[in-house]
């Protein structure tokens, strides 16, 4: 199974890595009806986010982009193990 | 289907946060009953993924529009919904906190639409194509597009009840643009669920569970 973790996570890396990098960049579904709808202008941040639409702000590159992917990844799973661990009960 | 800051009345982010917490009580209190700890990396992979994945928009063809995988399906199939509202949560509240993908006073309603809606969507459409039993693909397309179109309903009656927009307006544009965004989703759900099925997820989650 541990194997088959770290298949997994090489995968999501490449995705949030390397293939967001082709992602489209046209308004997402909520957005573009929020459009016609007239609410998405009304859109405000209130709290300042350390990498805003997954760009860490003064880079250029592509490495901008790249770099949030990586580090969501990590995170996402870093957290969901440490609240897990936590709440589960350990095994017999 | 992350809504920013600004859009919702305080009225409905407010309720939409204190049901998202019940909701979110009751799933933790599930899993100190249930949850073994040798399950939680499988799930914190399937976690991570799916925050890769979200990553991804897909063009929607001939339109200037894009949508992007919600992957509550995926969640929802493989381990029920009770353990896919703490994965979906764990992705929605790392967007919003380090990305800015979504609202923070808008947290409660997107945990509550993308990690307590759309999981339950999706478990209550499996269990009835399992009912029929239709084959695992019809399923997990069926559950993915209706677990998209069951959040762009929910999002758009918290924008009418924001006054922001009237509801059929919001009805209308919301449930157009997701109605092809959920093609994709139940496309890459039955995908993804194949090759998390060959990694013996489910089996893994759910032997450990018992």
């Amino acid at each position: 199974m541990k194997k088959r973790i770290i298949a997994w996570m090489a995968v999501s890396l490449f995705l949030a890595g390397f293939l967001s990098l082709f992602a489209s960049s046209h308004p997402d579904g909520f957005e573009k009806a929020g459009e016609k709808a007239g609410y998405i202008e009304r859109a405000e941040v209130l709290l300042a986010a350390p990498m805003p639409d997954y760009s860490i702000p003064g880079i250029g590159s592509w490495l901008s982009s790249s770099i949030p992917g990586i580090v969501g990844v990590l995170v996402t799973f870093a957290v969901f193990v440490f609240i897990g661990r936590r709440l589960g009960r350990k095994s017999k | 289907m992350h809504i920013p800051d600004g859009i919702l009345d305080p009225k409905v982010w407010v309720s939409a946060a204190a049901v998202t917490g019940a909701v979110l009580y009751k799933s933790v209190k599930y899993s100190q009953r249930t949850l073994e700890h040798r399950a939680v990396p499988v799930m914190g992979a399937m976690a991570a993924f799916i925050f890769a994945a979200q990553m991804i928009n897909f063009p929607l063809l001939g339109a200037a529009a894009s949508g992007h995988l919600i992957g509550a399906a995926v969640c929802a199939i493989l381990f029920g919904f009770w353990p896919s509202t703490l994965i979906m949560s764990t992705v929605v509240i790392i967007q919003a906190v380090m990305f800015q993908d979504g609202g923070i006073t808008a947290l409660g309603a997107n945990i509550l639409n993308m990690a307590i809606v759309a999981p339950a969507a999706a478990a209550l459409t499996h269990k009835l194509m399992q009912k029929l039993s239709l084959p695992g693909s019809v399923s997990a397309i069926v559950s993915g597009w209706v677990s998209v179109v069951t959040v762009a309903a929910v999002g758009a009656l918290e924008l009418a009840l924001s006054g922001v927009v009237s509801l059929q307006l919001a009805m209308s544009t919301l449930l157009f643009w997701h109605g092809f965004i959920g093609i994709g989703e139940g496309l890459i759900t039955a995908v993804v669920l194949q090759f998390a099925i060959r990694s013996s997820f489910a089996f893994a989650a759910k032997e450990m569970a018992s």
